[in-house]
């Protein structure tokens, strides 16, 4: 998924496959549709697994 | 049940589990103290309340020693078949409402019958350690990412009065595993008394921070009831309240004991699953991942069928939404020399455990006798340097 910019807005755990969505962001962890992932704070963990940080996640590749 | 798939470059690929109905001992598990109370019943002998105690500390180390350890894996390609199996989830799913029974016949048992003060106690005790394994049960629950899931964690966590244990553990303790910085993370040279006193509060505080954040990130009050700490402890007010104002103060010794043990019991696995273990600092200040050497693991079999593979620890923090059946082992990590329940006890006697644990710590590879590698108990880092510490330092 792209967002309207065109860029790729979906951000995959390596570790256990949860996915961070920008337009729909995360709403049990109050992260608002449409946040951006680079707006996420630094200390942010994976909501699922808790054990990769930010920056492993890894973006969608473009199809 | 064979689960079979064909791979392209290795054909096909069965696997048996051969634990696949020994797992129903997990239901078992949590009905241990009912012994005591149908010994009584039959026999008209107080002496029975004891068994369930005897149960749980003679019968765990012995069974663990009788049938030995496993070291049986799932094939990899078919982990996601495993997976899909409902049979094991069911099974999570059944030991919730059994910790409620255990709970209610014992409450029941204790509030309406004359028992002997040693009798209460025991059986007070034994109910304490059964619902301490409602942890265990919220733990395997908490890590899934279904509704139903963590639902049924929120659910089975009242019953030991813990409920803000999924957060704590899932948010806090993973990320900040095998650091000096995790209050459920054992150092080298602190016993599990002292332990305990870090331990409770500090996980309480770590839950809290975790769901306060979340909750002002929402835009929600903290004390309301989206904040999933305090709908677990409203169903133990709930409960507790209402067995106390059912059966009157004979309750309230039960409860504060029941829900001490029942801490206990996570306090003894926190204590045992990561004793002195440390992840090194990175150059940009952070600790490393958490590797496999970053938990102590036993393979013995019937704790692990009573404890979900809980024991398979390493594989469960470098994967923590795997499912218990999915859980491997691998060769050459730390490992204890019993299941938990022996190691358990071994821990209660500090000098034991220092004695068994220390070499043993000492001695993995990736330590090699190097203290500055081992989380130290700081006010013990003087004796234990001068007792291990190596000439150069
Ligand atoms: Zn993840």
């Amino acid at each position: 998924m792209r967002n309207m910019a065109g860029q790729v807005a979906e951000y995959h755990c390596p570790g256990c496959g949860y996915v961070y969505d920008e337009s729909l962001g995360d709403d049990h962890e109050g992260y608002p549709p449409g946040m951006p992932f680079a707006e996420l704070p630094d200390d942010f963990v994976c909501p699922a697994c808790s054990v990769r940080y930010k920056e492993d996640f890894v973006s969608a590749k473009p199809a | 049940m064979y689960l079979a798939i064909e791979t392209p470059d290795n054909g096909p690929v069965t696997y048996r589990d051969n634990k696949r109905w020994f797992w129903l001992l997990s239901l078992v598990n949590p009905l241990i103290p009912f012994v005591g109370i149908a010994g009584q019943v039959a026999t008209g002998s107080a002496l029975w309340l004891l068994a369930p105690l005897g149960l749980m500390f003679l019968m765990g180390p012995l069974l663990d020693w009788l049938f030995g350890e496993d070291e049986n894996n799932p094939p990899e390609v078919l982990v996601p078949q495993l997976e899909k199996d409902t049979y094991y989830r069911i099974l999570t799913y059944l030991t919730v409402p059994l910790h409620f029974v255990v709970f209610f016949g014992c409450a029941i048992w204790v509030g309406t019958q004359d028992l002997p003060w040693w009798g209460f106690l025991s059986l007070t005790v034994a109910v304490g350690f059964a619902d301490g394994f409602a942890i265990n049960t919220g733990h395997e629950l908490g890590h899934k990412r279904t509704r139903l899931e963590t639902t049924l964690a929120k659910i089975v966590l009242a019953v030991p009065a813990y409920g803000h244990f999924w957060i704590e553990h899932n948010r806090g303790h993973h990320r900040d595993v095998a650091t000096p910085e995790d209050p459920a993370s054992s150092r080298m040279g602190e016993s599990i008394y002292k332990f305990a006193r870090r331990e409770i509060p500090g996980a309480f505080h770590r839950a809290w921070m975790i769901e306060h954040e979340r909750l002002c990130r929402k835009k929600v009050p903290v004390w309301s009831f989206n904040n999933e700490i305090l709908q677990s402890y409203l169903l133990t007010a709930v409960m507790q309240i209402g067995l106390v104002a059912t059966f009157g103060w004979i309750m309230i010794p039960f409860l504060v004991i029941h829900n001490f043990f029942a801490w206990w019991v996570l306090t003894s696995a926190n204590y045992i699953e990561h004793y002195g273990l440390l992840r090194n600092t990175q150059e940009d200040g952070r600790y490393e991942r958490c590797q496999p050497y970053h938990s102590w693991n036993a393979n013995h079999k019937y704790s692990n069928l009573l404890l979900f593979h809980l024991q398979r620890h390493s594989d469960h923090h470098a994967n923590p939404t795997r499912r218990y059946q999915s859980l491997r082992h691998f060769d050459g990590l730390p490992s204890l020399p019993s299941g938990y329940y022996g190691m358990y006890i071994v821990a209660y006697i500090p000098w034991l455990w220092y004695k068994m644990m220390d070499p043993r710590l000492l001695a993995l590879p990736h330590i090699d006798g190097d203290l500055k590698s081992i989380n130290v108990d700081p006010h013990e880092r003087q004796r234990l340097y001068a007792e291990y510490g190596r000439a150069s330092g």
